[in-house]
């Protein structure tokens, strides 16, 4: 006699059990603190802060420990953590061209005000395991430059924009509203600012692909690296109160300016355009990948024909929220048995009449006859 | 021919910037009529017929519809909604890419019969047999009803096209070179097809082309443009038998017979 | 009494306001769908979150809330969303369709018919019903401001050209209120009928895709079809195995290797109290022959 099966609830107490016991492994073996995470897997944590939309690095490693380092489901606890703190306002806009660089590069200047600092980076790096690193031995630490790094640091779109050979970057007279995509539903056409923060917030994994898509003709845009920067930015806010700004703390930031393929006509002189990517922490890839699907996505304003995936509006920020088409993804193993149910009832059906209809002496046009 | 005007064009205008597209352009059409728009390309043309048909709008000038009741209205005084209920019954709209005026995943049955579902149609057998009706009108077989318009050859999918036009009893068609990209035969015999339902139907159309023995066989009457103006008009066969206007004369004089 | 340090039902006051604002928005444009700030919650999108957050701005202290997946209260994800409230509203929750008024769903109607005062909080997965047609929200936007439903209605003829019916049996587009074309969520078609001048309100709740609808209670709901290919709902050739039931949605049950199909009540509830009503009957006909 067939019995409804209960006990749901119990099963997933249990399974929240068994992954608490999975998600600290071998207890012979000593429990990852949060300083650990944050100082040695470094980029994990900035890459979860940026997705996660929230400057935390400490939250971002414990997100990653209880995620047992999946970067996604650790972004899914910083965002839903992130719903439910309180709103104090906006900062006032961060200054990267005051920032306290550690690493800056550009690939449209030999040389320039500063220098190409090349900072820690795997650029140059053979990628050879390093099979020392199986141990724990000290390690020396690197040497120090006699001289600090040059203060002047101008941005290259800068020094190009003194000269007008690039667009400016200035806000439209009506965008004095910054738009807030967490709060306010997403509409089309989406302004910059939205799209940006879409962007910012967007599957690095979905942006490298459509960046990297742009390079091999689905959407060429001409894109020249005017600067990556990488340090430590103030963040400033007014609180009402006082009236004047205060620095409430320090961010590290990754920026990216591409400098792509100039646009004029026969009454504007020929500049060259922007994409911007900025992101949490050192996420250079994100930050360039950004970079490159910001200015597809301009093609709208700059006059461009939408051929190519990339250029979609709708095709780009609808997908590239990580957690949105994890969610949706996921889903797909909810129970689905209803639905399947009618699914299977139609196709018996159908598939009876087809039957009926082949072995009868004239093949009409089947009727329905449920 | 009715007395009453159908179509009341005066003064229009679209500029892009700088460029003219097209400039004091007027016109009156009557039930009935087809007026041709000759000229080269970049003359104008297809500019003029998207602002009549209210794909874009025009910077100046007015385009004027009679009703089916009789009233005279200022098209770009309506809502959009109006507008667009227009174009889904009142008037057809022949692209010259026909892949731009169907829906290529629908059968061409679907196809012709979306119009009269969007007017109102609820009943599938009767849409069906309007659908049939009007590819047969088109001399498509109707054993193809269930076809895609992907396995029709050019041609027919015009005509498809057509068709899914008609099928509402539109009072005015606007072709964007409605023969353009076919082979000659399969030209003649649309032109003929064409010709027949606009004697039949009564339809009114702005037929825009650049090929001079469409405009013989098919319009009344004939505008000629030249860098966005409208360099000569007049009834069909004393433009071309007798052109007034240099650029006329140079139009006419020069015409390739493929 | 809730878990401490989260605001009644999780969300914030400010939050839910937003959110009754958006469902007043939608009640008063029946089939409407309204856009709203839909939040980020600890459940992933796609797993119920535009029904839950529904739920959090309507409930108040005295409700009473079911939750059910599939037509049955135990199903994995109910349980993990009626935990959720508990947690952070500390309601009392029910099995029983008569006592609860609150009752959020996903993919089926309960079968025990309604009451003025009960409200039906549906989770749907894409409110928008002519998103298969046409992917572009822009262009969908413009199709229900101007009622421009010839692709709809082209995908059911089509269906009767290719099938000889229509062959659609979830997510059932319908009109309501005689103006817009929504989506009923995935619900089997069987349900549609339930929709129709039901007495209770019901919501219509999509996180992931930000939307919001509603259909008052008493508003006239109809399925789309042909006059001559009707609208009709699924049947078997057998009752349900536990309670006989002829008139409920039956599941599938596969009981052996070799394909052994057993059909039982969707609706767990509704099942249980056949069951238990048929008992009540045994004593007094043991008394009666």
């Amino acid at each position: 006699m067939y019995v409804a099966v209960k006990g749901g609830e119990r099963a997933i107490l249990n399974s929240h059990a068994l992954l608490e016991e999975t998600r600290r492994g071998d207890t012979a073996h000593p429990e990852l603190t949060l300083a650990q995470i944050r100082e040695q897997l470094g980029l994990a944590v900035d890459r979860v802060m940026t997705e996660g939309s929230l400057y935390d690095p400490d939250l971002a490693a414990l997100a990653l420990k209880q995620a047992c380092g999946d970067v996604i489901e650790a972004v899914f606890l910083l965002r839903a953590y992130r719903t439910t703190l309180p709103r104090f306002g906006l900062s006032e806009p961060v200054d990267t061209g005051r920032m306290a660089i550690r690493r800056r590069i550009s690939a449209t200047f030999k040389d320039l005000p500063g220098g190409q600092v090349l900072g820690p980076t795997f650029d140059y790096t053979h990628r050879l395991i390093d099979f020392g690193l199986a141990g724990t031995a000290d390690r020396a630490d690197a040497p120090t430059a006699p001289t600090p790094v040059d203060d002047s640091m101008p941005r290259v779109t800068d020094i190009l924009d003194s000269q007008s050979l690039i667009e400016s970057e200035r806000p439209e007279p009506d965008e004095r509203d910054v738009p807030d995509i967490t709060r306010d539903p997403l509409r089309f056409p989406a302004p910059r600012g939205a799209r940006l923060q879409n962007l910012a917030r967007g599957d690095e994994g979905f942006l490298l692909s459509l960046g990297y898509s742009t390079q091999r003709g689905y959407g060429r845009n001409h894109p020249f690296v005017g600067e990556v920067r990488l340090g430590e930015v103030a963040v400033e806010f007014v609180p009402e109160e006082l009236g004047f700004p205060i620095e409430i703390g320090e961010i590290t930031v990754t920026e990216c300016q591409m400098v792509n393929h100039f646009k004029g006509s026969k009454t504007q002189p020929p500049q060259f355009t922007r994409g911007y990517g900025l992101t949490f922490g050192h996420c250079e890839r994100k930050a360039m990948s950004m970079a490159l699907v910001d200015r597809a996505l301009r093609g709208r304003e700059l006059g461009e024909a939408p051929e190519a995936p990339v250029q979609d509006e709708e095709f780009v920020l609808y997908h590239c929220d990580n957690i949105q088409a994890t969610g949706f993804v996921e889903h797909l193993k909810l129970p689905h048995y209803v639905d399947f149910q009618s699914e299977l009832a139609m196709v018996r059906a159908l598939r009876e009449a087809v039957a009926k209809a082949t072995s009868a002496p004239s093949a009409q046009e089947t009727a329905d006859h449920a | 021919m009715s007395s009453e005007v159908l179509l009341k064009v005066s003064g229009l205008e679209h500029r892009y910037g700088k460029h003219v597209g097209c400039t004091d352009v007027s016109f009156d059409l009557y039930p009935g009529e087809v007026l041709g728009i000759v000229g080269e390309s970049g003359a104008g043309k297809s500019t003029l017929l998207k602002c009549l048909a209210t794909q874009i709008e025009p910077t100046a000038g007015t385009v004027e519809y009679r009703g089916r009741d009789g009233v005279m209205r200022d098209i770009f005084a309506l809502s959009e909604a109006e507008r667009r209920l227009l174009l889904r019954t009142d008037w057809g709209l022949v692209h010259q890419n026909p892949r731009d005026g169907l829906r290529m995943g629908v059968s061409a049955g679907g196809n012709v019969g979306e119009c009269l579902m969007a007017v109102g149609e609820r009943h599938y057998g009767q849409i069906r047999e309007q659908a049939g009706h009007w590819l047969q009108q088109v001399e498509i077989d109707l054993d193809r009803i269930d076809h895609m318009p992907e396995t029709f050859s050019g041609g027919m999918q015009q005509r498809v096209q057509i068709a899914r036009n008609l099928v509402t009893r539109p009072r005015l068609m606007f072709m964007d070179e409605p023969t353009g990209g076919l082979d000659v035969s399969v030209q003649a015999r649309l032109l003929d097809l064409l010709r027949r339902l606009v004697g039949e139907l009564g339809l009114s159309a702005i037929v825009v082309t650049h090929d001079l023995g469409v405009v013989r066989l098919l319009a009344h009457r004939l505008m000629v443009m030249q860098a966005g103006r409208v360099v000569e008009h007049g009834l069909t066969d004393q433009v071309l038998d007798d052109p007034q206007h240099p650029y006329s004369q140079l139009l006419v004089s020069s015409i390739l017979r493929v | 009494m809730h878990e401490p340090g989260y605001n009644f039902a999780y969300l914030d006051e400010q939050t839910k306001r937003m959110i009754r604002r958006g469902l007043l928005k939608a009640v008063a444009i029946p089939g409407h769908q309204v856009p709203f700030g839909s939040r980020e919650m600890p459940l992933p999108y796609g797993w119920g979150t535009g029904g839950i957050q529904i739920t959090a701005a309507i409930l108040g202290r005295s409700d009473v809330l079911k939750v059910i997946d599939q037509g049955a209260d135990d199903t994995t994800n109910a349980v993990s969303i009626r935990r959720f409230f508990a947690r952070t509203a500390g309601v009392r929750t029910t099995e029983r369709t008569r006592e609860a008024t609150v009752i959020q769903t996903r993919h089926r109607i309960p079968e025990t018919p309604l009451t003025e005062g009960q409200t039906l909080v549906f989770q749907v997965p894409i409110p928008e019903p002519l998103r298969w047609m046409e992917a572009s929200e822009r262009e969908t936007r413009a199709m229900h401001a101007l009622q421009e439903y010839g692709v709809m209605r082209v995908s059911l003829y089509e269906d009767v050209a290719r099938h000889g019916r229509i062959a659609k049996t979830y997510d059932y587009p319908v009109t309501v209120n005689e103006r817009y074309i929504m989506s009923p969520s995935p619900i089997p078609k069987f349900d549609n009928p339930k929709l129709d001048r039901n007495p209770a309100l019901q919501l219509f709740g999509a996180g992931r895709e930000r939307r919001l609808y509603a259909v008052p209670p008493y508003t006239r709901v109809k399925s789309l079809d042909f006059e001559d290919h009707p609208f009709h709902v699924e049947t078997w050739d057998q009752p349900c195995a536990l309670c006989g039931s002829t008139t409920s949605f039956l599941d599938e049950i596969i009981t052996d290797d070799a394909g052994t199909r057993m059909m039982v009540c969707s609706d767990t509830d509704h099942c249980t109290q056949r069951r238990a009503e048929a008992e009540d009957a045994e004593p007094m006909r043991r008394v009666a022959s």
